[in-house]
This record gives structure tokens, C-alpha cells and sequence, in this order.
């Protein structure tokens, strides 16, 4: 039985830590990224952004000022049990988002969308949002909090299978085009592209390519990997990179995530994750350990499988 | 091209103004306020009075909210801070120039042209652009304090009008000048030559949409 007061201080800290620093993959990513650089002004921009997490980090200060829309992925362990229950712990990850809208301070970004009734908290109807997954074995709970940010960067489409690759190419590129330009994207970013799922689940592919995968991870399919190296390659060959200005660097990673669609369809949307990469993870154990770490390690290969039955669980039957 | 550096104060002279070239680096000193489309309607659309002397206190409107929160006491506390997309604003900014001076126009992303052109410098006006974008930690440093929070409780903390004192804030980057050039689109133009070369062999999509075609007695199927 997992504590719920551990689940909510610990969810603070995530909070705090996702608001503050930026996870080490994004940062070694744009590292790399400043080297290679060699737009006098891009280069500037991401020198000074390198600057900016230097200086987050010395004053416990949220690295950008649009603090993003925080949410949260909870991923349990098949045997984890949680003290009050799943409504007790909907409950503190609402609590923390609240305290930690005041504590860190983060800007309180949520609004009712007619009323702009505004909380000052970032909580309301919908928000934080919630989601779940589940993992064979295990008595521990993942919590990953992702503060996004950006109100460009992201679009769907429907294309269709005789649209083909150079289809799905032309609308990753449009997306670049469109929100690149005066660096709307705030890229570079790790970009992530859903394709398939039903529309619905092809955005929430997308945004979990961008936001659950890290920079230097590859999907498990190896055609949909080499497509992600070449869709890297391709965003950074546009001659566009920070805040729109002549550069090579606009795609800090690109991560596809993939779902099986209608037969006749082929949906497709993309995301951006911005120069503020915010997320933050940690594993509590039913003894009470809490580990923290910056990679969601979302998309195991449970959530990717595709047959009817998982192999382990038929094992554990037979 | 090496890139210059400027100490700009928050209320300029013309001189300055003048003096400054697309790219730039400008870090500010003295008050700046926030105001975005809440204080832009409430001071414009509802005729309220602008809590504060403009343009002898300030001459510099940021398109900002920040990440604060105003005490129980009443006292704030400033941490990140970053700009909004300013485009959007388009639609007040004539008449907010008219009516309050601002001569340093500060946020994301930059305007058209066109706009600089019609009222920026008609007005004796420039664009800064914020830098990043999400240098919010290095922003917040340069603010040395916060002199005020307006209309706090009619707006809410995100729209308010929040009066910063800067001193050494930055960077900005000149993102217009007095000729009404853009410092966005002159890197579009650049870009655009290579544009084609990265689009070959790709195709549009079968299902087009509205938005693509304006007229709406065309077909996107």
C-alpha cells in the first residue's frame, strides 16, 4: 500500500523539479545542437538559452515564464495498491498542482475557455489532466508530470494510405514551416509524430512521442526509427532554427509513435516539445522508496503490443 | 556579423530609438509594464482609467505574464518571466500607442512589417523581441523589483498590469527599426530559397481543407 501524503509530496517535488531543470537528454541535445550552430543569431539564442538553465538552476527560479500546462501520467504496477484509493490519489495530484502554482511560483495558466475564469492555481474543470497506464508485475507507481507549453507547434491531419510517406513528409514539414517561423515553436524541439490510433488517440500519440520519449531514443520498430533519423535530418536541413532565424537546428529529436488505425486511414498529427522541456518522474515502491528520474520510459514494450493476449500473462497461465 | 550589445532605458529618447539596427542586443533599464489583452479591452473597449502616468513613468509595453504571486500581505514575489506572442495584439496596439506613448514595444515573435510601417514608426516606436524563446530565469534577474500590481483583482494575476522595475534586463533583440524593416522576415526571405529543395518529392494531401481554399463553393474532397 502506497501512502497517499508520499504520493503528494512527492509529487510536488516533481513539480518544482519539472518547472525548474531541464532534463539532462534535452540539455546534452541542445548542447550539441549550440556546437554545431552556426546562425550568428541562432547561435546566440542558444547560447543564451544554455545561460537561462544555468541560471533557473541557482535560484530555484522556473526556467521560462509561461510555465506550460502541467499534467500528469501515472503508470502503476499490476499488484500496486494506493492508500484512499485512485479518487484519493486524482485528489493530490490536484493538491500539488495547486501548492506548487503558489510555492515554485508558476503562472497560473489555466482558464475556463469562454469565461476565463481563473483560479490562480491551475486547477479546474479537466485540468491537471490525468491519464493512466498499467505494466505487467510490480507494486510501484510512476508518476510523471509534463508541463507543456505552447499554444503553436501542434496540428492534426487526416491523410490517407495512398498519401504515403511523402505525404506524412510534407505534413511534418508544413507543421515546421508554419510554427518555425519567428520561432513560434519555440524550437529546436523534440518533435513528435503520431500516426494512426483514432483521431483522438493519434494526437495523444503525438504528444506522448514528444513529451514521454527522451532525445537519443529510437522506437522499437526499426523502419519507424529510420524514419525517425531521416525526419530528424530533414527538419534541420530546412535552414531554419531558433525563433525562426537562418540556422540548422530546428529538431532536437524527432520520436514517432505509432497505432492501428481505420483501414482506409491514415491520421497524423505532430507536436512540438519547446525550449523548455518540462517533465519530471519518480517510481514509489509500496516500501516507501521514491527514485527519482527524467525519463518517463513510457512506451515499454506492454504498451506497444499488438497481439490479443500478453505473452507474460499466458506464461503465468499456462 | 558580430552581434552588439545596448543598455536602453525604458523611457528613450528619439536619438536612441534612431541608433538602434535589426539584431540588436538591448537589456533595459527602468519601469516596464505588463499589458496584454486584458488591460488592452479594459483600458480601451471599457474606457477605464490606465492606473499609471504613461509615457513619463514608462514607455515600454510588455506582452508578458509572469510567473508571480502577490502575498497574502500584499507583497509579490517575481520568478520567470517571458513574453507572449505579440501578433495577436495587433488589433489594439494603434490605439494603445496613441493613447499611452509606448515607444518599446516587448514580447514574442515580432509584428509585420505592415505594422511597423502604418503605426510603429509613425509613432516613434520599435519592437523587441524576447529571446529563446524561454530565457525566463535570466528576465526574471533583471527584475529588481515590482513596483505595482493593477487591476490585480479585476483581471486575475496572469492578465494584470504589472509594473517592473529592470535594471539590466535582458536580452532583447531589436526586431524592428525606423525604416519599418522586420527582423523576422528578412530571415524568412533568407530561408525561403531553400525552401523548394526541402519540399521535392513530397506531395500535398488527398483530403484538403478549408483554409487551403478561402471559397467555400470549392470542394476539398
Amino acid at each position: 500500500m502506497i501512502p497517499i501524503n508520499l504520493i503528494q509530496s512527492t509529487a510536488e517535488t516533481l513539480m518544482d523539479k519539472a518547472a525548474i531543470e531541464i532534463p539532462q537528454d534535452y540539455l546534452d541535445g541542445l548542447q550539441v545542437a549550440a556546437k554545431t550552430e552556426d546562425g550568428d543569431l541562432a547561435s546566440f539564442v542558444l547560447k543564451a538559452m544554455l545561460e537561462n538553465y544555468e541560471a533557473a538552476k541557482e535560484d530555484r527560479r522556473a526556467m521560462c515564464g509561461d510555465t506550460g500546462v502541467p499534467r500528469w501520467f501515472v503508470k502503476m504496477g499490476n499488484e500496486a495498491s494506493v492508500e484512499g484509493g485512485m479518487i484519493a490519489l486524482e485528489a493530490a495530484l490536484r493538491r500539488a498542482t495547486a501548492s506548487a502554482t503558489n510555492g515554485v511560483p508558476l503562472r497560473p495558466n489555466r482558464v475556463h475557455p469562454l469565461w476565463r475564469t481563473d483560479h490562480n492555481n491551475n486547477v479546474g474543470i479537466g485540468a491537471p489532466e490525468i491519464e493512466y497506464g498499467f505494466e505487467p508485475g510490480g507494486e510501484w507507481i510512476d508518476l510523471i508530470t509534463v508541463h507543456k507549453g505552447g499554444l503553436f507547434g501542434s496540428d492534426y491531419r487526416m491523410l490517407f494510405p495512398s498519401d504515403g510517406v511523402q505525404g506524412i513528409k510534407r505534413f511534418y514539414l508544413d507543421s515546421l514551416m508554419a510554427f518555425g517561423k519567428r520561432g513560434l515553436a519555440c524550437q529546436p524541439a523534440i518533435i513528435g509524430i503520431g500516426l494512426g490510433g483514432s483521431k483522438d488517440i493519434c494526437m495523444s500519440l503525438g504528444k506522448r512521442a514528444s513529451t514521454l520519449r527522451i532525445v537519443g531514443s529510437q522506437n522499437s520498430d526499426p523502419e519507424v526509427a529510420k524514419m525517425e533519423a531521416e525526419f530528424k535530418e530533414i527538419g534541420n536541413s530546412i535552414g531554419m532554427g531558433a525563433m525562426g532565424f537562418v540556422g540548422k537546428n530546428m529538431v532536437i529529436d524527432c520520436n514517432i509513435e505509432v497505432g492501428y488505425c481505420h483501414t482506409g486511414g491514415m491520421p497524423m498529427s505532430v507536436h512540438a516539445f519547446c525550449l523548455s522541456s518540462r517533465r519530471a518522474v519518480a517510481r514509489i515502491h509500496a516500501d516507501g522508496r521514491v527514485e527519482h528520474r527524467t525519463d518517463p520510459d513510457w512506451f515499454t514494450p506492454y504498451q506497444r503490443r499488438e497481439t490479443v493476449d500478453w505473452p507474460a500473462a499466458q506464461e503465468a497461465a499456462e | 556579423m558580430s552581434i552588439r550589445e545596448v543598455r536602453l532605458s525604458t523611457t528613450p529618447t528619439d536619438e536612441a530609438i534612431a541608433d538602434l539596427r535589426l539584431g540588436d542586443i538591448v537589456y533595459l533599464d527602468g519601469l516596464m509594464y505588463t499589458a496584454r489583452e486584458g488591460v488592452y479591452m479594459r483600458a480601451l473597449e471599457d474606457k477605464a482609467n490606465i492606473p499609471m502616468e504613461l509615457p513619463s513613468k514608462s514607455a515600454a509595453n510588455f506582452h508578458c505574464s509572469p510567473a508571480a504571486r502577490i502575498n497574502p500581505d500584499g507583497s509579490f514575489d517575481m520568478g520567470a518571466v517571458t513574453a507572449t506572442a505579440s501578433f495577436r495584439f495587433a488589433k489594439w496596439l494603434p490605439e494603445w500607442m496613441a493613447k499611452t506613448g509606448a515607444k518599446l514595444i516587448v514580447g514574442k515573435g515580432g509584428m509585420t512589417s505592415k505594422d511597423y510601417k502604418d503605426y510603429f514608426v509613425p509613432n516613434g516606436a520599435v519592437y523587441l523581441s524576447t529571446v529563446g524563446y524561454g530565457t525566463g530565469a535570466l528576465l526574471g534577474r533583471g527584475v529588481e523589483s515590482v513596483e505595482a500590481v493593477h487591476w490585480n483583482e479585476e483581471l486575475g494575476v496572469a492578465q494584470a498590469m504589472w509594473v517592473l522595475k529592470c535594471n539590466k534586463m535582458g536580452p532583447f533583440i531589436v526586431a524592428s527599426d525606423m525604416n519599418g524593416d522586420c527582423l523576422f522576415e528578412r530571415e524568412n526571405a533568407k530561408i525561403a530559397e531553400n525552401v523548394e529543395r526541402v519540399y521535392e518529392g513530397t506531395i500535398p494531401a488527398t483530403l484538403k481543407r478549408y483554409g487551403e481554399s478561402d471559397d467555400r463553393t470549392d470542394e476539398v474532397i
